[in-house]
């Protein structure tokens, strides 16, 4: 009785992780890798987005968690995933990471830097009310945009 | 047979002769408008300012002086490529000697001091529609901005679009001051000052036709990159769903409604576009509202 059931949750489990790991290695790993990180920004974000907005209800506790998620993505080595060779024109269609990110002159690093600083300036506050958060969430986006206006290629 | 061919001649320097004078480059009739006694408001002129977005195309490239109008920045077009000029107002790099009518004439009517047409990558189509007061207002916020000694670069534009003379039968095709859609409310109105005269939507979101002149049929129907890369979105309502408040808020913060961020030029636009009050910013998201499908 309980073997045909653990033989089927092992079956499923390992179904489950291999389509996972094929799913997660079916592009260049860095540049899926670069697309989940930008994807915790913007999951987060939206927590804070949606109360900035009015669109749900100001709650500090969540305001507080999602703000520090931010800062902790932000906060991380991102070194082996942007590396060169990744670029839009390397990859096109899937990376659209210009390759002026990689050339001399880019300020690329120091947008990284100056977002991570705003990530933590809105951590620090984002439990202290929503006009606080709503304030801090200002220069986290224009660390979004600066680096989108200057190194991101259009989708289309 | 010689005769005829004179007077042929004759007829047709008539007609170029009498084609150039309609096509002259125009001036305002400061009197007219009303200039003189217009009391000018640089504080006003700021909110004009970042409408108007001149920091995007006239700070020079790479920097973030959004106050440094020294120009340098390069445009590549169908038709070569522009360079915009030095509007600082240092008084002889850039615009600072120039008369509060001479100014009027370039922004609303493409005309510059010296009597030549100005090529349309000067929004003069858009900004045709701009208040005097306006007009007024931003020349004294001008004023105010920081001088740059950098030199002007000549645009690099291949024949026949070099000949500026021609630009005036394409400013009497389409350069006028009629709106492109109806407003019948106060915000609708303001929404539509803003997004038809000062922020000059259109010349990007809206397609162009072989002459170089905005589609209006198309209006804010999206179209091609001049710069080649990539696609200018459209902003009608079966291509941009977004609620009106979503498109305040993407104009304040640069978040779309699933928190991906403005890339590219609109970027530069959400960086002008957050200088404006929560009200514009409401009134150009009700007017996007109502482009219909």
């Amino acid at each position: 009785m309980v073997r045909i059931p653990l033989a089927l949750a092992l079956t499923c489990g390992l179904a489950v992780a291999g389509t996972a790991f094929a799913g997660g290695h079916a592009g260049n790993p860095a540049v899926s890798a670069r697309k989940a990180h930008m994807q915790l920004y913007s999951f987060n974000l939206g927590i804070l987005g949606a109360m900035a907005k009015g669109e749900t209800e100001y709650n500090a506790d969540a305001a507080a968690a999602a703000a520090s998620n931010l800062a902790a993505v932000a906060s991380l080595n991102q070194s082996a995933y942007w590396v060169p060779g990744t670029s839009s024109d390397d990859l096109p269609g899937e990376s659209r990471a210009k390759p002026e990110i990689w050339q001399a002159g880019s300020t690329a690093a120091e947008i990284g830097m100056s977002f991570a600083e705003a990530a933590a300036a809105l951590a620090a506050v984002a439990g202290d009310g929503k006009d606080a958060m709503a304030g801090a969430m200002g220069a986290v986006g224009k660390g979004c945009g600066d680096c989108h206006k200057a190194y991101r290629a259009p989708r289309n | 047979m010689l005769r005829t061919l004179v007077v042929l001649a004759g007829v047709g320097l008539a007609v170029l002769a009498a084609g150039l004078w309609l096509t002259r480059p125009q001036v305002v009739d400061p009197v007219a408008m009303g200039l003189a006694e217009l009391e000018a408001d640089a504080t006003r002129g700021e909110v004009v300012y970042w409408a108007s977005g001149c920091a995007s195309c006239h700070t020079a490239p790479g920097s973030d002086d959004k106050l440094v109008l020294a120009g340098g920045h390069r445009f590549q077009t169908e038709f070569g490529t522009f360079v915009a000029p030095n509007i600082s107002p240092d008084p002889d790099a850039g615009i600072g000697g120039w008369t509060l009518g001479e100014f009027a004439s370039a922004v609303t009517k493409g005309t510059s001091p010296q009597g030549a047409h100005y090529y349309p990558v000067f929004p003069y189509g858009s900004y045709a529609r701009m208040t005097p007061v306006d007009v007024a207002d931003l020349w004294a916020f001008f004023q105010t901005l920081p001088p740059s000694d950098r030199a002007n670069e000549p645009h690099q534009i291949g024949f026949p679009f070099n000949i500026r003379a021609s630009l005036g039968s394409w400013k009497l095709l389409f350069a006028g001051t009629d709106w492109v859609l109806e407003a019948d409310t106060p915000q609708l109105e303001r929404g539509r000052y803003l997004v038809e005269a000062l922020a000059h939507c259109g010349e990007c979101h809206t397609p162009r036709n072989a002459l170089g002149g905005l589609d209006t049929a198309l209006w804010m129907a999206g179209a091609p990159n001049p710069s080649g890369e990539g696609r200018i979105p459209g902003l009608r309502r079966d291509q941009l769903d977004w609620s009106a408040e979503d498109i305040a808020y993407y104009l304040e913060s640069g978040f779309t409604p699933d928190f991906d961020s403005a890339g590219g030029e609109m970027a530069a636009v959400v960086e002008n576009m957050s200088q404006l009050s929560a009200e514009d910013r409401a009134a150009i998201a009700a007017y996007i509202v109502s482009l219909g499908e």
